[in-house]
């Protein structure tokens, strides 16, 4: 049976403790709202990018002379892994859901026969993938230390993807992060980047139809070559955010819980604590009365 | 006065501008062009230079973009630029520092191609000095 010190001390520490958890929600839930922010903001310019590519792609489908990041160099025997993570702990399940996605992602390439190469971005995603596919991993990204995530931060990590791509190291690569739907909810996904996958192109809504006949200047074929790849680029660069949304999302998520935990801890030490005390007054009464009946 | 049509300006961060406008005019690669309502679709790529937008209640707009490409559709024209900044925040120094930044990546450049393509990005930003600076 712990002492009333001893009890004394735990409720202390816990408190402290729920202190803690309880501003790191505070700070997750300020951040939320800015990495939202960030991540809504970029989606106008995600979206006119699909529409215009998904226009374009339209034209070039099952002719010779597309594009290879549209169409593929034809292979599909080395696949890449591009894997989005925090770089932060202490938010659920977050990184070991997009880690456990990607995990199953790979075992199933592996089991097909496949090689696979596995790209990090984030720390903890390396830190979860380095036990047991060490020797796939090519690359780990560190996105630390940067206040907010501006796209010329995310470019080098496209560029890399594409220099491996010409220098054809892999055939196919997919994208790993975590889709941020509500503070309770982020779903883990995987999306193809490379040969790029386009959604039936839905303009319908802003009349910019596929219908309306377009000038292109240069030319379609070289419009579509430097959209391609900058499409790359901001398919990263979108994902990463919405991935820093979910962080926090998961964050915050976690952190109440850890909150709401320790003050449920709190009330069970003190109730301890108090009957406890009563105890021990009790007993000190008995022992003063036996005294005092014996003389 | 001429017709007004939709016109919005985003980078891969945030939308900058969007606003209705009479009259904009792009740094097309191929050469600058303008566009007014009814424009024809049209889509082009962008070389660094100023995007320029008159709005409807005749306030003028100024962006400087590094890249990108320019949509014109039958329901108003979109921007997407690689970056954009407005002129009000850029200065000499700043072209100054892009064009450094520039020379290095064609030092830097692996390929032949890799270095053509810097090398034409450094001669439009230098374009772009002398046209800041004879303003």
């Amino acid at each position: 049976m712990a002492s009333l010190k001893d009890l004394k001390n735990r409720i202390a520490s816990v408190k402290a403790t729920q202190k803690i958890t309880k501003a790191m929600k505070m700070v997750a839930a300020a951040k939320l709202r800015r990495a939202q922010d960030a991540a809504e903001a970029s989606r106008p310019y995600a979206n006119r990018m699909g529409n215009v590519l998904s226009n374009l792609a339209a034209g070039f489908e099952g002719r010779d002379d597309a594009p290879k990041l549209m169409t593929g160099n034809g292979q599909d025997q080395t696949h890449l892994l591009l894997v989005c993570t925090a770089e932060r702990g202490l938010c659920g399940g977050f990184n070991s859901s997009i880690a456990r996605l990607a995990r199953d992602h790979a075992d199933q390439l592996l089991a097909e026969g496949k090689t696979v190469k596995i790209v990090t971005v984030g720390k903890k995603g390396y830190d979860a993938l380095k036990r047991g596919y060490s020797q796939h991993i090519v690359e780990n990204i560190e996105l630390r230390g940067l206040k907010s995530i501006g796209y010329g931060d995310v470019k080098h990590i496209a560029d890399l993807v594409m220099e491996m791509f010409y220098e054809e190291k892999f055939d196919v690569c997919t994208l790993f992060y975590a889709q941020f739907q509500s503070v309770i909810s982020q779903v883990p996904t995987a999306k193809q980047l490379i040969p790029a996958q386009f959604d039936a192109a839905d303009d319908a809504e802003d009349g910019s139809s596929g219908d309306a006949l377009y000038e292109y200047e240069p030319g379609e074929q070289e419009i579509l070559e430097t959209l391609l790849p900058r499409n790359i680029g901001i398919q990263i660069f979108s994902a990463i955010l919405e991935n820093g949304a979910s962080e926090q999302g998961a964050r915050m998520a976690a952190m109440d819980n850890a909150t709401r935990n320790a003050g449920e801890m709190i009330d069970k030490l003190t109730t301890t604590y108090n009957r406890q005390r009563q105890a021990q007054i009790t007993t000190e009464l008995i022992e003063i009365i036996a005294g005092a009946e014996a003389l | 006065m001429a017709e007004a049509f939709q016109f919005e300006l985003v980078s891969p961060e945030r939308l900058l501008l969007s606003a209705k406008v009479t009259d904009v005019t792009v740094p097309g690669s191929e050469g600058e062009f303008g566009v007014g309502a009814g424009h024809s679709p049209f889509l082009s790529t962008m070389r660094p230079g100023v995007v320029k937008a008159l709005s409807e209640d005749g306030s003028k707009h100024e962006y400087f973009v590094r890249g990108g490409f320019a949509d014109v559709s039958t329901s108003g024209m979109t921007v997407l630029a690689e970056q954009a900044i407005p002129m009000a925040d850029i200065d000499a120094d700043y072209i100054a520092q892009q064009i450094q930044d520039a020379s290095e990546d064609v030092a830097d450049a692996k390929s032949e191609d890799a270095r053509q393509a810097a090398r034409l990005v450094l001669s439009q930003l230098t374009e772009l000095q002398e046209a800041i600076k004879a303003s």
